[in-house]
């Protein structure tokens, strides 16, 4: 039997796994978006798990909002990634430093 | 006992390929990862009965956003070894916290209770149920002006990444269509009067004529 | 008593100082003189005046505040007067030796430049001296005081392109300020006591303060010593004394402050300022009265002063420093009678102290003028003949200073010498051997200065002779008589030398003149155990040729005479075989060294580890540069956070994130 338990646990070690992620390929932004798009899956997860196991559906409404500006997200993101790889021929953070004093 | 099955199975790839994400040396490779967890993910989802985000998870995740990512990835010719020079500099940070998130949540989960009973398992669906029916309900109705907004940040999505990705190539032939519009007729026809003159016979105008 | 007459007494000098002083130039030479004469002369009718009337009983001691300065809390500074028997003496020898002065400086000072500016010193200073014995409350006896202080620096620097004259009206303003601040400590005691400043308040809880004691912790682990607070304050109190009137250890400036000019040397630094000390103590017997441990200590300072400052006088040759150390040494005079309670013995020495060290002053001062600026005793000699005005009266200051029976100083330091031997106070038999032994010594340098300077072969002829060929100055030369402003004064001033104590010794010692103003307990009034066997001037002055002092005091006489005038190879010979005994003297007991290698420079080496250590270290580079560093280095490890990287920002949010989520479940 599947219980709010598991799905929640999937859902936590997922979300770790993400942070650690980000941590990890720090210097990568698109490795990096999609770190986020796994941390929104996790978030996803858990609205799912608890949307169902309590059986309101207003957590599935949720997802569909949150898979809508997440997919707006990453079409920005990517556009924005884009135009930074065309301007400077890079993706590492470490070149995308204009905000360090 | 098979739903249990395979809910291990599907978990044990979701996290597997999660790992596979956050660790593998190509940005390829995790692209790729990124849509088998996805793809697990829908699975779970469909063990607890979302089928309709299920299906939605596969079909804007994996069909669009992880093929503009792929797209983008293959595109940018990224240089790996450049890319991954560092990366372990902090790693021992983010596999700690990482786990210390862990370790907190999962102790919330199992040894400290939610405020709901979270040991029963999901409450059956009547046989004639459509969760896509339901939620279709739902979100026409009560979440009408949300839905609307949803669409309108698509749209500035749309337009968004149009713009900032669109250029001008210096030296590409282009028309301006405005300009051609907006042209004038002085502009462009410029009448001479010219004055006839009387043929004379020279070697000249024999020349000028032949 | 009209307290305006009272105002007018103080305010006719002080207002004459304050016109010659502003307006010098306009009012011109002999206007100044004379404002400040008149000013003076003022004062003086006036003193007088008041005086006969409280004499006369026609009026009754005046004790009154004039004016309220401020009230602060329970604090009154008051300007008021007290005018009793005690203060209409002091106003008049002050204004009286005040006047002389005054005289005497139109002849002194006559070629000097700073004419005007002198003159309004000195009246300023008359003032100054009026407002300290007129006071009737603490604060403006501080105010009098530190006043007197400032017209002595003043006056000790007058000429002040002199290093010598800048060196010493600086070590006089130090010395004193050592002093004032134990006067400060002694007043602020008073006050802490009584919540008082003034006399007659703070007089009356006198035997409360007497039972009171102070608790001084003697470290930080505990311990300390219970310190009666009478005796404390009274140390205080005396510690301004010492330094005013010149007691060891602080009697270093004294000698040195004879760099001024003559006249204020007579008048400051001989007649009155440096009673004011003597004045203080006697004012505030009701207070010493209760400390027996004070009055030993009084006692064994004036005592010490009395005898070893005398010895210095023995072997200087200048002139005026001769008569500063008898200064000295007749202070300690006057401080061994406070020490033995007989305040009316101190202050009557003062008084006839006041008029022949005053005379003796001026008349150095007139040698000073006759010999054309020269100091040195060895290039005097023979003066009597050219000098015999100068030469009669200082005579007769010396005879009094040395005391001859029927001249002022024989009673009043004979007074002093019996009150100290009827004292059975502790330290009174080392002082009574001191003031003995002071008598011989004070004989001797005083009749050596009289015979080096007026008698003898003269010896400025080869001097003179040579200078007269440098110069070419037909004045300098031979000697002459100073003019009449200078000797007037001296024979004004020789006049009460000679009558004042054979008149004033009855009524002033033991017709209970004092009662009012000095307060003796029964058990120390020595004074009041002499009264027994005093009958009269005249007996008491007959029965002085068979005691001891006079017989000391004819010997000094006789050795001074044999020594410096009849054979003056003895004192060479004297001299050598005493050799280590002068070193000693010459260098003063070494008291100058003493307070240039250990005191000062102690003193700087500790304000140099404040300076280096505390200031610089500790404040500069611990406290101003390392706060600053400190900051500093945080901003530097902080700014390790700035990298100006997202992802870094990210990091600590999700750090910050777990931490929270550790703080809630915790």
């Amino acid at each position: 039997m599947i219980t709010l338990q598991h799905m929640l646990s999937i859902s936590s070690v997922l979300f770790a796994l993400s942070i650690a992620g980000i941590f990890i390929n720090r210097k990568n932004v698109i490795l990096l978006l999609m770190c986020i798009e796994l941390m929104l899956l996790a978030v996803n997860f858990s609205f799912v798990s608890f949307s169902r196991f309590l059986g309101n559906l207003d957590g599935q409404v949720f997802v569909f909002f949150v898979l809508t500006v997440a997919a707006a997200e990453s079409a920005i993101g990517l556009a924005i990634l884009v135009i930074l790889f065309r301007e400077r021929r890079s993706i590492n953070v470490e070149d995308l430093d204009t905000l360090k004093g | 006992m098979l739903v249990q099955i395979l809910f291990y199975v599907f978990s044990s790839v979701l996290i597997v390929s999660a790992l596979g994400v956050i660790t593998a040396r190509n940005p390829v490779h995790s692209a790729l990862s990124l849509v088998l967890a996805f793809f697990s993910s829908a699975a779970l989802w469909l063990l607890i009965e979302a089928e309709f985000l299920a299906i939605v998870l596969v079909l804007v995740y994996v069909g669009a956003v992880m093929v503009l990512f792929l797209f983008v990835v293959m595109m940018l010719d990224i240089k790996v070894e450049q890319v991954r020079q560092g990366v372990s500099r902090y790693a021992w940070l983010g596999w700690l916290t990482a786990a210390v998130i862990i370790a907190q949540m999962l102790s919330v989960f199992w040894f400290r209770g939610l405020g709901v009973d979270a040991t029963v398992g999901v409450p059956p669906s009547p046989i004639n149920h459509s969760n896509t029916r339901e939620l279709g309900e739902v979100l026409y109705t009560q979440y009408v002006y949300p839905f609307e907004l949803a669409a309108v940040i698509l749209l500035v999505a749309i337009v968004a990444a149009i713009t900032l990705t669109l250029r001008r190539r210096p030296g590409l032939k282009q028309q301006d269509v405005a300009a051609q519009v907006a042209v004038r007729r002085e502009e462009r026809v410029h009448l001479v009067k010219i004055t006839p003159t009387k043929r004379k016979a020279s070697p000249s105008d024999e020349a000028i004529s032949s | 008593m009209n307290p305006n007459i009272l105002l007018a007494i103080p305010l006719a000098p002080l207002l004459a100082a304050v016109i010659s002083g502003l307006f010098g130039r306009q009012i011109g030479r002999i206007g100044a003189h004379l404002l400040t004469i008149s000013g003076v002369g003022v004062a003086f009718v006036l003193s007088v005046k008041v005086a006969l009337q409280l004499i006369n009983g026609d009026v009754s001691v005046f004790n009154h505040s004039i004016y309220t300065w401020l009230v602060s809390d329970a604090v009154h500074m008051e300007v008021g007067f007290l005018i009793d028997q005690l203060s209409v003496l002091m106003m008049c020898v002050v204004t009286f030796v005040s006047l002389c002065v005054h005289i005497y400086t139109i002849g002194y000072m006559q070629d000097d430049p700073g004419y005007q500016r002198f003159f309004s010193y000195i009246s300023l200073f008359t003032f100054a001296m009026l407002m300290l014995v007129m006071s009737n409350n603490f604060m403006q006896l501080f105010f009098g005081w530190e006043a007197v202080g400032v017209v002595s620096y003043l006056l000790i620097g007058f000429w002040y392109t002199r290093p010598s004259a800048i060196f010493a009206n600086m070590k006089a303003f130090i010395v004193n300020r050592v002093g004032d601040f134990g006067f400060l400590l002694g007043i602020a005691g008073v006050f802490f006591y009584t919540n008082s400043l003034d006399y007659q308040e703070a007089f009356a809880l006198a035997p409360k303060i007497a039972q009171a004691s102070l608790y001084i912790p003697g470290s930080w682990l505990g311990g300390g010593w219970d310190v009666s607070a009478i005796t404390l304050i009274c140390i205080c109190l005396f510690i301004g004394a010492m330094g005013k009137s010149a007691q060891v250890p602080l009697h270093v400036w004294l000698p040195d402050s004879m760099e001024g000019p003559t006249p204020i040397s007579a008048l400051i630094h001989a007649a009155t300022m440096v009673t004011a000390g003597i004045f203080m103590v006697a004012r505030c017997s009701p207070l010493f009265e209760h400390s027996e441990t004070a009055l030993s200590f009084v006692l064994v300072v004036g005592a010490t002063t009395a005898l070893f400052m005398g010895f210095l006088g023995v072997i200087n040759n200048d002139i005026k420093r001769v008569v500063a150390y008898s200064t000295l040494s007749q202070l300690g005079y006057m401080t061994v009678a406070l020490g033995v309670s007989a305040y009316s013995a101190a202050i009557f020495h003062l008084m006839t102290h006041a008029f022949f060290k005053a005379l003796l002053f001026l008349a150095a001062g007139s040698v000073i003028i006759g010999m054309h600026h020269e100091q040195d005793m060895r290039k005097m000699g023979g003066l009597f003949r050219f000098m015999p005005i100068t030469a009669i009266t200082c005579w007769i200051g010396a005879l009094a200073l040395i005391g001859t029976p029927f001249f002022s100083g024989f009673y009043s330091k004979d007074i002093i010498i019996e009150a100290v031997g009827e004292s059975h106070r502790w330290g009174a038999s080392y002082a009574y051997v001191c003031v003995l032994i002071g008598v011989f010594v004070t004989a001797l340098y005083t009749f050596r200065m009289i015979f080096m300077t007026f008698h003898g072969a003269p010896r400025w002829q080869q001097q003179e002779q040579h200078t007269q060929h440098a110069h070419g100055d037909l004045h300098a030369g031979v000697p002459h008589e100073s003019p009449w402003v200078v000797t007037l004064p001296l024979i004004l001033l020789a006049i009460p030398s000679i009558a004042i104590g054979f008149l004033t010794i009855q009524p002033i010692l033991f017709n209970d003149y004092f009662v009012q103003s000095i307060s003796v307990l029964d058990a120390n009034d020595v004074v009041g155990a002499l009264a027994y066997h005093f009958d009269g001037p005249l007996r008491f002055a007959v029965a002085g040729f068979l005691h001891l002092p006079f017989w000391l005091a004819l010997a000094g006489v006789l050795s001074a005479w044999y020594v410096f005038l009849h054979k003056p190879t003895v004192s060479t010979a004297f001299s050598i075989a005493l050799a280590p005994f002068r070193t000693v003297l010459e260098n003063k007991y070494y008291f100058d060294w003493f307070n240039d290698t250990v005191l000062s420079s102690g003193v700087r080496r500790f304000g140099r580890i404040l300076w280096k250590g505390g200031d610089e270290t500790i404040i500069d580079d611990g406290l101003v540069n390392g706060l600053a560093n400190f900051v500093g280095f945080c901003a530097l490890q902080l700014r390790r956070f700035q990298t100006g990287f997202l992802y870094s920002y990210a990091f600590w949010m999700v750090i910050g994130l777990a931490i929270m989520l550790g703080l809630f479940l915790r």
